[in-house]
């Protein structure tokens, strides 16, 4: 695949098939076989894959200018203090609880409240743990960076293959005005030569563990005014240094989190700023993740859901469940089956290349346009030209339904999110939010209800070329739209 | 010669057990707290108080008294 190999083309979705296929040459040969699982990594695992986070880092050794420790990170995957702790011991009871609930269960990850390498002793011996009852979950943990040279064997002996390390800046001068302190060497570093040594440490561990073999994903906070423009050169850094994804997360400062850029009023980038540097970032060998919802770290479920409260300690049974490894092995065999045959694509359409539009679609997964407007928490984002349709990345809003501050107020919430579309398709839609849409200039689609979206999209496309050259319609390029504040908590 | 921990400001999070070179730092129904017997102020072993280095909340660790 040419150019567009910043996307994930819709023809490589479902289970089973690469996804990553066009992945950094550095990258392992069998990168496929090691996401194709993995919920966080592949939109197709996506869908048929769960993850679970479990909180047994709480301490952390670098201070972040968009982390406030009393709340939950929503830039990192990071609980807070008001999320619940575990002990190692409990988080195994814990993935025993889900695992027999959610044959789906195909990650453990640990990525806070803290840092999981900060806590190291807690970590590893959550690993070990895990690994002795569910030798078939993957193991992945996120860390800063800065413990990480010094953690390479213990991530390798306890098979964890995949590791994130969220890196914001190769220039300690950028650096600087994003972590304030970090605590390294029995000491208290502050400013540039704090910055330098997490630098040094990142590039480090990064380097070693590409070495070893280990994934490595990067993620990047885009932080608007500090390192925007600046992370194209941390993309090339990462890449060299062998990363096989690059994430690259707005930022959310919300002035009720606390935050030190939520106080200073620093703002989050719009959802075309965002998409502008992926689409820079992701031009060469290297894959650009657009599906990253910056869930929770004690999120539990298929990603868009998050079923953690079900699996709250106290909600555990007396005796513990005993790992269903059969009903593993038939959920999976049964997923194969199910694989759907690839769609024949469309033939091409003359001149309709240039036409590129952008389309909102709600849907509960399967690939299929089946969810209501009204109860869409989220909507995948699509691109469709001549050459076929993208998936560019999700949009959260609040539930229209039950916009508890009033139906006008989430329907201004979700036009702002939907600000840079042409179209909508859903399953149903009242007749107050379709008005609303119209009004916006955004058409609404439910002549695809339940229908397939990668063929209804094209279809779409078909006909608005030619209502288009009909005259009925003028295309213009659409504005710009918000991304949504806070953590991602679905209801 | 002993820090204390302010309980409005704890986190729990633990790092300054983690720490702690003497095991002074331990949790008691639910809080930090410092033990004055055992904390040296790391006198000796550290120039900087590691409790109080690594603590993420700002006057969260301070002298006693
Ligand atoms: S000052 Fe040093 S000895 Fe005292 S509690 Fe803190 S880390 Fe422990
Ligand atoms: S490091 Fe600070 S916040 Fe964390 S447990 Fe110790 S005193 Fe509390």
């Amino acid at each position: 695949m040419p150019a567009a190999t910043a996307y994930i083309p819709l023809d490589s979705f479902g289970p089973g098939r690469p996804v990553l296929s066009d992945a950094s040459p550095q990258a392992a040969p069998d990168l496929d076989a090691r996401v194709s699982d993995h919920p966080c990594y592949s939109e197709s695992a996506h869908r048929h894959f769960a993850r679970m986070h479990v909180a047994v880092a709480p301490a952390c050794n670098i201070q972040c200018n968009y982390c406030n420790r009393k709340f939950d990170c929503s830039n990192e995957s990071r609980p807070g203090v008001v999320s619940e702790r575990l002990t190692p011991e409990q988080a195994v009871r814990k993935m025993l609880a889900v695992a027999s609930a959610i044959p789906q269960l195909s990650v453990l990850g640990i990525a806070g409240p803290g840092d999981a390498l900060a806590n190291a002793e807690k970590t590893f011996r959550t690993c070990e743990l895990v690994r002795r009852q569910a030798p078939d979950l993957k193991l992945c943990l996120s860390t800063n960076g800065l413990a990480l040279p010094d953690h390479i064997d213990d991530i390798v002996r306890h098979g964890i293959d995949h590791v994130t390390i969220t890196i914001n800046m190769i220039d300690a001068e950028v650096g600087a005005q994003i972590y304030p302190w970090i605590f390294y060497d029995h000491r208290r570093h502050h400013g540039v030569a704090a910055a330098a040594i997490l630098h040094q440490r990142q590039m480090q561990g990064l380097e070693m563990l590409a070495e070893r073999g280990v994934l490595v994903k990067v993620n990047s906070v885009m932080i608007p005014g500090i390192n925007d423009t600046h992370l194209l050169d941390v993309n090339r850094a990462v890449r060299e240094r062998g990363a096989f994804l690059h994430n690259i997360m707005p930022l959310i400062s919300a002035p009720e989190h606390g935050t030190r850029f939520g106080l200073d009023g620093r703002r989050a980038p719009t959802a075309g700023e965002l998409k502008a540097l992926q689409d820079q970032c992701g031009d060469g060998a290297m894959q650009v993740m657009r599906h990253c919802r910056q869930c929770r770290a004690d999120a539990v479920g298929l990603l868009g859901e998050d079923r953690a409260a079900e699996f709250a300690l106290a909600a555990l049974g007396e005796i513990d469940p005993p790992y269903p490894r059969e009903a593993r092995r038939a959920y999976r065999a049964g997923l194969k089956a199910a694989a759907p045959a690839a769609q024949p694509s469309a033939p091409p359409v003359a001149l309709s290349e240039s036409v590129c539009l952008t389309v909102a679609v709600a849907t509960r997964g399967d690939d299929r346009i089946n969810q209501h407007f009204g109860h869409a928490s989220e909507f995948q984002i699509f691109e469709v030209d001549g050459a076929g349709a993208r998936f560019i990345g999700h949009r959260r809003v609040d539930h229209y339904c039950q916009g508890g501050y009033g139906e006008d107020d989430a329907m201004a919430t979700v036009l702002a999110a939907l600000n840079d579309c042409h179209a909508v398709f859903v399953a149903k839609i009242g007749n107050c939010p379709r008005e609303a849409l119209r009004a916006a200039g955004i058409e609404t689609v439910d002549r695809y209800a339940q229908q397939a979206i990668d063929p209804s999209l094209r279809d779409y496309h078909f006909d608005y070329l030619g209502r288009l050259a009909a005259g009925q319609l003028h295309h213009a390029a659409r504005g710009d739209a918000l991304l949504r504040q806070g953590a991602f908590v679905a209801v | 010669m002993a820090l204390t921990i302010s309980s409005d400001l704890c986190t729990g999070c633990a790092a300054c057990e983690d720490e702690c070179p003497n095991s002074a730092v331990h949790m008691k129904r639910g809080m930090y707290l410092i033990d004055p017997d055992k904390c040296t102020e790391c006198s000796g072993k550290f120039d900087q108080p590691q409790c109080q280095a690594v603590c993420p909340m700002t006057g969260c660790i301070s002298k006693a008294g």
